[in-house]
């Protein structure tokens, strides 16, 4: 009967999981090109992220 | 990749020569020793672009990393800032692909963006779970339980509320204190109303909370704002992506000879300017040595080039041609021909009225009306019962179902599905209000040259046969003048059979060069042919002749824009009074004119331009401008709503409000059967969220409303708003064309994509 004590929780921390890496993937620039990531996919090479110790070039 | 320019190698006369100073004002550093440049690349419309990109500019010696970003057609390059800039520019022209400096100063990170997504990715967050809270409460929980999700309902409410709210506080905020109301005025008293009666209820273990209300609500405008956002920075951001044709500087020599390159703000009047074949004239000058010819007709809509020598004077923004001149400024950059236009336009700004949105008109009328009635309901209930606490409860009820979710969404929506289908034809719109005043407007004033005109000279009539025409091609690719560029375009099937030697270019006169032994001359009669005596009476303005024997005569018109009539009879159709107003001579505006059965006005000065758009505005007509050329600017800013084509001058594309991208006139009719259409939307959208109100507030006056029916009557109504904005799109949507990035955007000018072809 109490198990939503756990499961509200629970569920909470995973939506704010989510809103994070949302939150990270935006900060990191990976929103900047979507035409182009969908594109570089098609690519056999290598392509390697940004270097990360600077900020992702616009 | 089949649809990539490949191969192509440039004729050094053609590249575009970029000046290692200049890539240095525009770089800058991003850390320890590492300088970054970006470039705008217009061509770039696939994945093999940037793999051959990429690559190709990895390679040079120097760079540090190359990334292409698709979507907004730019490249950033880093590179050792020890080394001098290594040749971007011209690599890339030797694949394919025309590149230009892109100014990030005038650009910035956009934080607007950034900052509504991640309001409304918070606020996304929160409503989803206080809405699965909710639901166990409607549901039926017991009191322990309902309380215990509402104060966590409050938890989650109270931090996404403070961060995504913010957004519309601040704007009523605003409007608050200058005065006015807004239509966030209304949604902030409403959500934060509701989150303090819900507070309230919760602390005293009330049954009724509207968490779910307030969050929902900031969800869901959110989303409409954050769409009209994306939707205008799009289209933004294409517009700026287009060339930059304003000089960012130039060669200077010192009294002493040394030669320095300065930016444009930094020339001042009597300095002396080398202007190399191919440079924009920076600032107003007056031509000291040299003989060359200028193309005006982005600054003063004269459609020949001009010939220009000793003594002749020069406006800034004028294109040098054929040959070098040394010129001395005559002013300094503020007080050039385009500071002149600058200074035009803000006295035509100013001349204009406001005017007002019709979400603020709707919003205006709108507020008195729903605070009043939640009050008065508040005083009934008060007068009725007597208890301050349930009035007080159904008076924030009827605040809560009229909170303009519906009325929030029901403008922007139609704009941005509006925007969204214009952008798909090649036509971008600034912002929402530009299709509120197209759907007004009941006359249209084009401009000739580069607006009605492609502004580039077309091989009309030429005598001689296709291998004249090859050979006279062939020759005229080593040159900038736009006569060769029409005679490369038109000739360039046989144009790679010719040897070449010993090419050479006379400003003013023509090209010379050596085929097999032979001595030809490209260019004008009495220079290539001075014995020849042309058969016809009018003198053809290029011939070509070998060792002083005229072999052919070519003649040129400046062609008209693609589908010009179709658009103007659906104009005409449409009831639209067109008018033609040119700076260019009389004759060719006749002619044009006479042509399309339109009245014109010739010869007009940019002042008489403006004082002419709004004389018209004064006569109670609202006016279209459609212009290219600097001169049209000030008559752009105080016409009711402008356009201009992706080859105007960046002074017009940056004032217009809607800029297109295709050659087709054709947009110009588009633009205004959609900017109507989205306005019958928008009125019956308009009309939708007053009918709902009709039938909602009389419930919540009664005090029927709890917090299902709430969200219920909410999200319905939205959803109906949104999805009749969606109509727009759906009636005879045209198939998707591919846009054409190589002949529609402006390179066409500067870089003849032509010629990338021929030239293979």
């Amino acid at each position: 009967m109490m198990d939503f004590l756990y499961l509200v929780p629970i569920a909470l921390v995973l939506g704010l999981i989510g809103l994070v890496a949302f939150m990270w993937t935006l900060r990191s620039g990976q929103y900047d090109d979507l035409d182009g990531a969908a594109e570089r996919i098609l690519h056999d090479d290598e392509d390697k992220p940004l270097p990360s110790k600077k900020k992702a070039p616009r | 990749m089949s649809c990539c320019v490949s191969g192509a190698e440039f004729p050094n006369a053609v590249a575009l020569r970029a000046l290692n100073d200049e890539i240095m004002l525009a770089s800058r550093t991003v850390e320890e020793g590492l300088r970054q440049t970006d470039l705008s690349v217009p061509a770039i419309h696939c994945g093999g672009c940037i793999q051959k990109i990429e690559t190709t500019l990895a390679a040079l010696p120097g760079v540090e990393q190359a990334r292409v970003n698709l979507s907004t057609k730019r490249v950033s390059i880093r590179w050792h800032a020890a080394t001098t800039p290594p040749p971007f520019i011209e690599a890339l022209n030797q694949i394919g692909y025309g590149a230009h400096l892109y100014d990030t100063a005038s650009d910035g990170k956009d934080k607007t963006q950034t900052e509504l997504v991640r309001a409304l990715a918070v606020a996304g967050f929160a409503a989803s779970n206080i809405m699965l809270l909710s639901v166990s409460v409607w549901s039926g929980a017991e009191p322990a339980t309902r309380d215990l999700f509402h104060w966590l309902s409050a938890l989650i409410a109270f931090p996404a509320l403070a961060y995504s709210g913010r957004i519309f506080f601040r704007s009523a905020w605003q409007a608050l204190r200058h005065g006015q109301t807004n239509m966030d005025v209304p949604i902030s008293i409403g959500v934060l109303l509701a989150f303090g009666l819900s507070l309230y209820e919760t602390i005293h273990h009330g049954q009724h909370a509207y968490f779910d209300a307030s969050i929902t609500l900031l969800f869901f405008l959110l989303i409409g704002r954050t769409l009209d956002h994306v939707m205008r920075e799009r289209a933004r951001t294409a517009v700026r992506g287009l060339a930059n044709l304003a000089a960012r500087g130039a060669l200077v020599v010192a009294p002493d000879g040394a030669q320095n390159y300065l930016p444009v703000e930094k020339i001042e009047t009597g300095m002396t300017i080398l202007l190399a074949a191919g440079e924009r004239v920076p600032v107003d000058a007056l031509v000291l040595k040299g003989r060359s010819e200028l193309d005006c007709s982005l600054v003063s809509g004269e459609s020949l080039p001009q010939p220009a020598q000793e003594g002749a004077t020069l406006q800034a923004g004028t294109l040098n041609l054929t040959g070098p001149l040394t010129i001395v400024a005559t002013a300094a950059a503020q007080n050039s021909f385009l500071a002149e236009m600058v200074r035009m336009m803000e006295a035509a700004e100013s001349g204009r009225s406001v005017y007002r949105r019709i979400a603020d008109r709707a919003s205006q009328l709108y507020a008195p009306v729903v605070h009043l009635t939640a009050l008065l309901t508040f005083i009934g209930w008060m007068i009725i019962e007597g208890d301050v606490h349930h009035a007080l409860t159904i008076a924030i009820a009827v605040l809560i179902i009229t909170c303009p979710c519906a009325l929030g969404l029901a403008v922007p929506m139609v704009q941005i599905v509006a925007a969204r289908r214009l952008f798909e034809q090649g036509i971008m719109v600034k912002d929402g209000g530009a299709l509120e005043r197209l759907a007004e407007i009941d006359s249209v004033v084009f401009d000739k040259t580069g607006t009605l005109t492609m502004g580039e000279p077309k091989l009309t009539k030429h005598t001689g046969n296709t291998e004249t025409l090859a050979l006279a091609a062939a020759i005229a690719l080593h040159s900038r003048h736009p006569y060769s560029r029409a005679l490369a375009a038109a000739g360039r099937k046989g144009i790679g059979q010719f040897e070449i030697t010993n090419i050479s270019e006379h400003a003013g006169a023509g090209v010379e060069a050596e085929i097999g032994g032979s001595h030809y001359r490209l260019g004008r009669p009495e220079w290539a042919a001075p014995d020849a005596k042309p058969g016809t009476a009018e003198t053809p303005r290029v011939v070509l002749a070998r060792d002083g024997h005229l072999l052919a005569s070519f003649d040129f018109d400046d062609e008209l824009r693609p589908d010009t009539n179709a658009a103007i009879t659906a104009l005409k159709r449409d009831g639209v009074a067109i008018e033609v107003l040119s700076g260019d001579r009389a004759a060719p505006v006749q002619a044009l004119a006479a042509q399309l059965g339109l009245p014109h006005i010739a010869h007009v000065s940019p002042g008489e331009k403006s004082a002419h758009v709004a004389a018209i505005a004064a006569a109670g007509h609202r006016a279209l401008m459609v212009g290219d050329g600097l001169n049209d600017a000030p008559a752009l800013v105080a016409a009711h709503v402008s356009m201009a084509p992706a080859s105007a001058a960046d002074i017009n594309r940056n004032a217009a409000d809607l800029v297109f991208l295709r050659e087709s006139l054709l947009a110009v009719p588009q633009a205004i059967e959609v900017a109507r259409r989205a306005r019958v939307l928008v009125r019956q959208n308009l009309m939708l969220a007053v009918s709902y109100n009709l039938v909602a507030v009389p419930l919540a006056i009664m005090g029927g409303v709890t917090p299902l029916v709430a969200a219920i009557a909410m999200s319905g109504s939205s959803l109906i708003v949104v999805g009749n904005a969606l109509r727009l799109g759906r009636t005879h949507m045209q198939k998707h064309e591919e846009p054409r990035p190589a002949a529609g955007i402006s390179p066409s000018r500067d870089f003849p994509q032509e010629f990338a072809e021929a030239a293979r």
